[in-house]
This record gives C-alpha cells, sequence and structure tokens, in this order.
C-alpha cells in the first residue's frame, strides 16, 4: 500500500498562490534559502514566477562544495598525490582548486573516488592495506554520517579530512554582510531534521526576521513563502515550522549525539564568505588519530584569488543572482566551470543554467 | 542496516543516526545511505490539511478574489506546476535526500 501525497497538485498551488498574493508586500522584499536541494525545486517548477513582483527569492551558501575553500580542496588534492586513495562525493571532484580540480589530480594518475556515502569509503579501507581518506565535506546533514562511522571502529588505514560546516551560523554572518537586505529566511529542510528548528533562534534577538523552515516539494515551498510573508504581514518575527513531517523543534537527538561525541565546534572558513566562527567542526582530540591533515606532510600551493570577473562570491552571499555574473553561460558553464556555483549540482549558476533561471526580475 | 525500496530501488541504510523506531513497512527519510527520521502517512496527511487551512484562513479575510495581475508582473499564462504521479512516490520525497521504504 503506498499513500498518495499529492505535494504539486495544481489545485492547492493555486490556493497557496493566491494566498501568497493576498500577502504581497508594497516594498521589495527579499527572501533567501540556503539549500541547493530548495533552488533546484524553486527553479525546476518554475515557482519565482508565482511570487508577487515584490518578492526576492535567492540562494545563499546552500550549495555544499560551492563553499567549500580552495584550500581544502589542494588539501585533497595534496593528499591523494602523496599516495592516499581519495573518496569524496561526486559533485567535489570538479570543483576548481588552487591550481586544479580533483577530477584534473585524477587525470595525473592519483588515486581519487566518488562515494554515495561515508560508509563506501570505510569499505574501500577494509579491502586494502592502503591509506583511505574521506574528505567529509557538507553541513549538518552528513556530519552525523561521518561521526557514526569513525564511532564504528574503522580500520586504523582509514581518516577523514574534515570540511563539514553548520548552517546557522553562515545564516547570521550574512545578515551582518554589507547590502545583505535579507528580510527573512526559508530555512533548510533536511538540516533542520538534524538540527531542529530551534537552532535559529540565535539571531532573533539582533535582527528581527521571519525566518521558516520549508519541504521541498513545490506545494511546501510555496507554503513556507505564504508563512514568512503572513509573519511579515502581521509584523512578527520568529522561527516557524512549515515542514513538521520531517523537522521537529530539537531535531534528530541520536543524530545530534553523533556529532557531540566526535566533532567539536570551530571556526572554518567559506568559500566567497570567509572565516565564521563556530561555523564549522573539528575532530575532538580522542578522534585526532582518524584526522587526515596530521597523517600527511602537505604542501600547499599559494590560495589562488577568485577569477576576476566570477561573481559567485556575490552569489554565494545572495547579494547576486547568476545572471547578474558577465561569465554566466558566456565563458562559464557546466562544461567549462570557471567558478564553483557553476561546478555543484546544487550551486545556484549550474541549476539556472540547466532549468532557465527566473522567468521576469 | 535496513533494506530500503526507493520507488523500486532496492538498497540498504544504516540506523545509527536515527532515533526512531522502526519495522518492515515503515517510511524512512534517507541521506547519504543513512535514514534520519521515519515518516508518518498520517503526518503526510496533516500537511496537506495544513496548506488547506492557510489557503482558506487567507482567503476567509479577503473575499475579494486577488485580480489575476494585481502586483504580479510574473503571473501571465502562469499556472501551479503540474501535478506528478506522486502515486509511486513516498511522502516527503525530493531533496538531495531520498525517501525509501524499510523493509
Amino acid at each position: 500500500m503506498t499513500p498518495s501525497f499529492q505535494y504539486s497538485d495544481p489545485k492547492r498551488g493555486r490556493d497557496l498562490r493566491d494566498a501568497i498574493r493576498i500577502l504581497a508586500p508594497p516594498e521589495t522584499f527579499k527572501i533567501v534559502h540556503v539549500c541547493g536541494t530548495h533552488e533546484m525545486a524553486i527553479t525546476r517548477n518554475g515557482l519565482r514566477r508565482f511570487l508577487p513582483e515584490t518578492v526576492d527569492l535567492l540562494e545563499g551558501p546552500g550549495c555544499p562544495v560551492c563553499v567549500t575553500p580552495a584550500a581544502d580542496i589542494d588539501t585533497a588534492i595534496a593528499i591523494a598525490h602523496a599516495g592516499a586513495t581519495l573518496c569524496t562525493f561526486g559533485d567535489m571532484i570538479r570543483v576548481p582548486g588552487s591550481e586544479c580540480s580533483l577530477d584534473q589530480a585524477r587525470s595525473d594518475g592519483c588515486d581519487i573516488r566518488t562515494v554515495l556515502s561515508v560508509a563506501d569509503a570505510v569499505e574501500a579501507a577494509r579491502t586494502t592495506d592502503e591509506e583511505v581518506v574521506f574528505f567529509a565535506v557538507g553541513f549538518e546533514t552528513t556530519t552525523p554520517m561521518t561521526a557514526a562511522i569513525l564511532l564504528d571502529d574503522p580500520p586504523s588505514n582509514f581518516s577523514v579530512l574534515v570540511s563539514h560546516k553548520q548552517v546557522p551560523q553562515a545564516m547570521a554572518a550574512l545578515l551582518d554582510l554589507p547590502d545583505s537586505r535579507i528580510a527573512a529566511y526559508l530555512a533548510p529542510g533536511h538540516v533542520s531534521t538534524i538540527i531542529g528548528t530551534r537552532s535559529y533562534e540565535s539571531w532573533l534577538t539582533t535582527h528581527r526576521i521571519p525566518t521558516v523552515v520549508g519541504g521541498f516539494e513545490p506545494l511546501d515551498i510555496l507554503y513556507a513563502i505564504a508563512l514568512i510573508l503572513r509573519q511579515h504581514r502581521d509584523g512578527t518575527a520568529k522561527v516557524e515550522n512549515g515542514y513538521p513531517r520531517a523537522v521537529a523543534t530539537d531535531g534528530n537527538p541520536a543524530a545530534l549525539m553523533l556529532i557531540e561525541e566526535v566533532f567539536e565546534t570551530a571556526e572554518v572558513a567559506w568559500r566567497g564568505i570567509g572565516r565564521i566562527p563556530g561555523s564549522g567542526y573539528r575532530l575532538r582530540s580522542r578522534f585526532e588519530h582518524f584526522d587526515a591533515r596530521g597523517r600527511f606532510t602537505i604542501a600547499l600551493p599559494e590560495e589562488r584569488a577568485d577569477v576576476p570577473g566570477c561573481r559567485c562570491p556575490d552569489v554565494l552571499t545572495a547579494r547576486a543572482v547568476p545572471t547578474d555574473c558577465p561569465l554566466f553561460s558566456a565563458r562559464c558553464t557546466p562544461l567549462t566551470p570557471v567558478g564553483p556555483c557553476m561546478v555543484g549540482t546544487e550551486g545556484a549558476c549550474s541549476i539556472w543554467f540547466r532549468y532557465g533561471g527566473r522567468e521576469s526580475l | 542496516m535496513a533494506v530500503v525500496d526507493y520507488n523500486g530501488v532496492r538498497t540498504t541504510a544504516r540506523l545509527d543516526a536515527l532515533p526512531d523506531r522502526i519495522s518492515p513497512g515503515d517510511y524512512v527519510l534517507v541521506h547519504t545511505g543513512f535514514a534520519i527520521r521515519r515518516l508518518s502517512p498520517e503526518d503526510g496527511e496533516e500537511t496537506l490539511r495544513l496548506f488547506d487551512e492557510l489557503a482558506a484562513s487567507l482567503a476567509a479575510e479577503s473575499p475579494a478574489k486577488p485580480a489575476q495581475n494585481a502586483g504580479d508582473a510574473r503571473s501571465a499564462g502562469g499556472e501551479p506546476p503540474n501535478s506528478r504521479d506522486q502515486a509511486a512516490t513516498p511522502p516527503a520525497s525530493g531533496g538531495s535526500s531520498t525517501s525509501g521504504r524499510a523493509g
């Protein structure tokens, strides 16, 4: 028996569109989301054309591989050149580092493998005596999995290059950037499944902006936007759960405990944004022997400044949309990406290139 | 470890990060090979009720149907996305996560 869930049926879509129109703010109102999967759902379903003219909806730093700094990619490449097998998620492979991408390093003979799960990387380590390193990128949705593997007695030839990041701290940092003009946040669904809605309450004391967690079906997104606009109309600013079937106030206690056991919070760099206090993780001392950074002699190239003209830093901070960039779809395409946002499958530029960006505005 | 069925594709999911008790036939949200939440069909129905409730309460506040193009330059010909056949789609599919059925 399969339940029938119509999260994209036209009748409800029209009803929610009408609700959004009733709530249309008279002045420009900028909603930022921080999830590549939201951008995919919004763009692929053409949801922007159902929004009032005054509502802008932009992706911020929502693509994990896009916000991974070049220095971390350089470190991964150096580890691979040192002879280790390097495993990571597929779209990390083509993101440019300072001198080249992992893909190019593989052409140079390095053993670089794509995996769907950290569990696949540890399995690879069990079948060899050679060093196997998992390049651990992603937000709170992938951090508990890395922790679970380290708690599950991995073989001694397995180690982790930690580049995990915490979304709420980046959302808070974005609010303080010049010209951010963020009026509301559409908070990520599955990150919130892990961390809970309470994680977004920290900035409400200093920035009174509506923050609504949204799911990923077209109707989920329209519903979350309606909740945001209703808060704005009513002059309230609170964290609201628009995805209660998958998100609880306190999140997923089992996953949070895994993170807590293995990692401690650390200041890390985000590509396009810079260093943000408390926005990442490092291994706790009793797991230090699994830290790939300590296992290999790593000589890094000089970290390359971003390519002139590339507006990825503005796209990643929701201060520009892909079509604002002079390189978009001209010099920069998925086949010849210049910046990380055109590489990551969750990057705004890559999604707009594939699905056509926005209808107007 | 559980066997999950995602639209006919059978694969495995680890249960280390799952706080909920599950049994064969349950729906779970799976992210990079790990189940992270049990999903209930009842919560799915509740979601639809929430959508309807919000739309109805706003429609009641504003008895006049909003003009087709009032403040909406993008609405020309705009129909919400076509309904996809979701009969075989578990609740809360989509996202970089997948939902699958534990078996």
